[in-house]
């Protein structure tokens, strides 16, 4: 769950790390009264949670109330980068001198955080990586370990920091890395760390949550809602409700697979032979045939799926669990499309059965079926 | 470096949340293949039995038995506790077979098994096979048959569509390892080619790789310096995934730049390991190397 600025900012003053006065705005009037408690110029910021905000025009300043009321009456209902702005944060305007970069996140080759510190900060890391990655200062963090305060000095000091503000910058990593752990971050970054005249400010936040954690923070879910869905499109929002692992993609063939990786070829091995997947659903193992009911209407009712490709390679999955399903969702909601079935593995030969009763012709080799799916569609 | 160690017909073990639904269907399908399951532990549920496995409610317990190994059915906010018990216990390998661990959990259970130099496969993994022998985990058994192909994996239903073809093409497997579908692993494609490399019963390698992180580069860097060297085919999944978005495995996704099918494809291709374009055309590769 990527949660946005200002609910990081939020999670970030729990840990004592210094951010901008600000509230959230849902309307211009809200964005006025805000500006006017504030007292002095502001940021008004589009709540997105998207990357390049600033660039794409999702960040505008605003010297009085007035001004901080138009503003957000132009961002918000405007959309950035597809998505729609609802929300927007608006801030006091800091006087930043430098901008500066710390984070924490999960570092997948060494399986343990990792804390970064650059001087370049107010750009996204990986430019920085990019372009000059012997200014990024890296600590693997052992697990068991933690992070201690001289390392996070001694990090600090290689971004150029000195005295009180090396004291303060250390002080934060160490908040920052706390922060990671008890609220499993996959993520979490201060964006620029802004060196003002007052001291160091958070100036933009980011925390990504890992979404198999989320069961041991229900009170952020509470606090926060549901803006894990603002990136989804209206179908994955609609899938994720229903409990299915559902990605929509552009295409026209309707997919379903069982596996990750299976479903993945499968789209792959489709797309190779010329067809367009309309997205990715994996069945996940085991399904009953209640669950193939759902994901087959799924795409059934989906108006851009114009043929379905069901691949399935039977384990735990049983293959006359899959067959019930297709035919169950054919009845139930009365569409009929072209669909190419796959389907070997546990209970194949009844599965087969049930299908070929139902006309539904089934085929052994995954490839054939992707070849014949898309030349359904009169493509190749 | 630690010692990686996997499975064979000595090999025998305890079933973690043996009386669970997983727990239950797999016991019985593993004690078919043949697997030396010799106890199960649930806690609070010491004194039954499971298709014959006795089961306690601790593993200090359990250990009337001779125990080398050990598989995980606990659900994953209980899991991390169960991989303690069996580290502290000093099995190995330990396979977790649950899915949905939070990172964090993984990141610190990971590192006491690399401080112990104890075996962690998966989370999120259909287990280890060596065909014929051992089957710790949730393979169908019907797509292996004895071999000299070695496969190291990423994903589950996809090994078994490789496998499947690698079988009826009459070479068949001696071990397969899935690594797991999580962002975080007890082992990655370096730790298990270090282990096939020295196997003697394993000719060549398949590599069943995936979109995100880069276990796969780093795979093909580690190849390219020599670090492997029998013949490797490999396949990568997710050539059409859209960046930023989980394609099903919490480890599958592209984040920034990185992570793409392109960069791994290039990179194995450089380290002269043939990339399969379709599932199926893997065995066809092999049998051109093996001949």
């Amino acid at each position: 769950m990527r949660l946005l600025e200002w609910e990081a900012k939020e999670v970030f003053r729990d840990y004592g790390i210094p951010t901008p006065e600000g509230r959230i705005a849902s309307t211009p009037d809200e964005a006025r009264e805000v500006a006017e408690k504030i007292a002095q110029p502001v940021a008004v910021k589009a709540q997105i949670p998207v990357g390049g905000r600033g660039k794409a025009g999702g960040i505008l300043f605003a010297e009085t109330p007035e001004e901080a009321e138009e503003a957000a009456g132009r961002l918000l209902g405007s959309t950035i980068r597809d998505v729609e702005v609802r929300e927007v944060l608006v801030e006091e305007r800091l006087n930043i001198e430098r901008e500066l970069y710390l984070g924490v996140v999960v570092d997948r080759s060494s399986r343990a955080y990792t804390a970064l510190a650059t001087s370049e900060g107010g750009v996204e890391i990986e430019e920085v990586a990019a372009r000059t990655p012997e200014r990024i200062i890296r600590l693997t963090i052992d697990p068991l370990e933690g992070l201690r305060p001289h390392q996070a000095r001694w990090m600090v000091k290689q971004i150029g920091l000195e005295g009180r503000g090396m004291l303060t910058a250390a002080d934060i990593l160490v908040k920052l890395y706390r922060l990671a752990v008890e609220m499993d971050a996959e993520l979490t970054e201060i964006n620029p760390l802004a060196v003002t005249p007052e001291g160091l400010m958070a100036a933009d936040a980011r925390l990504n949550i890992d979404d198999n954690a989320l069961w041991r923070h229900r009170d952020l879910l509470e606090r926060f809602g549901e803006s894990e869905l603002l990136d989804l499109t209206e179908r994955e929002r609609e899938a994720k409700r229903l409990g299915l692992t559902y990605v929509e993609l552009d295409g026209d063939i309707g997919i379903i697979g069982n596996g990750a990786g299976l479903t993945m070829a499968t789209l792959d091995t489709v797309q190779l032979y010329g067809g367009k997947p309309a997205n990715f659903l994996d069945l996940g193992g085991g399904a009953p045939a209640e669950r193939v009911e759902m994901a087959v209407s799924f795409l059934l009712t989906d108006p851009r799926v114009r043929a379905i490709f069901i691949n399935i390679l039977g384990g735990i999955t049983r293959c006359d669990e899959v067959a019930r399903g297709v035919i169950a969702a054919r009845e139930k909601t009365g569409v009929e499309k072209p669909m190419v079935v796959r389907m070997i593995g546990t209970r194949e030969e009844e599965g087969r059965m049930l299908l070929e009763e139902a006309g539904i012709h089934c085929l052994d080799s995954m490839e054939e079926a992707a070849e014949r799916v898309v030349s359904l569609l009169g493509r190749r | 470096m630690n010692m990686v160690r996997f499975v064979d017909a000595e090999t025998r073990v305890v079933v973690q949340g043996i009386t669970g639904r997983q727990g239950r269907f797999h016991t019985r399908l593993m004690l078919e293949y043949g697997t030396k399951l010799v106890a199960g532990v649930t806690p609070g549920k010491g004194g039954e039995s499971v298709e014959g496995v006795p089961v306690y409610d601790t593993i200090a317990e359990a250990l009337e038995h001779r125990i080398d190994a050990s598989i995980i059915f606990v659900p994953a906010p209980y899991a991390p506790d169960a991989v303690y018990e069996a580290l502290d216990a000093g099995l190995d390998p330990i396979v977790v077979i649950t899915e949905g661990i939070p990172i964090r959990d993984t990141m610190e259970f990971v590192a006491r098994a690399r401080r112990s130099d104890i075996t962690i496969i998966g989370p999120n993994t259909p287990g280890v096979i060596k065909v014929g022998e051992c089957k710790l985990g949730i393979m169908p058994a019907r797509v292996f048959t004895r071999g000299r192909v070695g496969i190291i994996s990423r994903s589950g239903t996809l090994t078994y569509e490789i496998a499947d073809h690698i079988s009826r093409i009459g070479l068949g497997e001696s071990t397969c390892v899935g690594l797991g579908g999580d962002p975080i692993t007890g082992l990655d494609f370096i730790d298990a080619l270090r282990w096939f490399e020295e196997d003697p019963q394993t000719d060549a390698v398949v590599l069943i790789g995936e979109i995100g992180g880069d276990a796969e580069e780093r795979a093909a860097e580690f190849i390219a310096e020599g670090g492997f060297t029998k013949p490797a085919v490999a396949y990568i999944a997710g050539r059409t995934a859209i960046p930023g978005k989980r394609m099903g495995h919490a480890g599958a996704i592209i984040q920034g730049e990185r992570g793409t099918a392109r960069s791994k494809i290039e990179a194995l291709e450089s380290a002269e390991v043939p990339v399969a374009e379709k599932p199926s055309d893997v065995a066809s590769l092999l049998k051109r190397l093996l001949s």
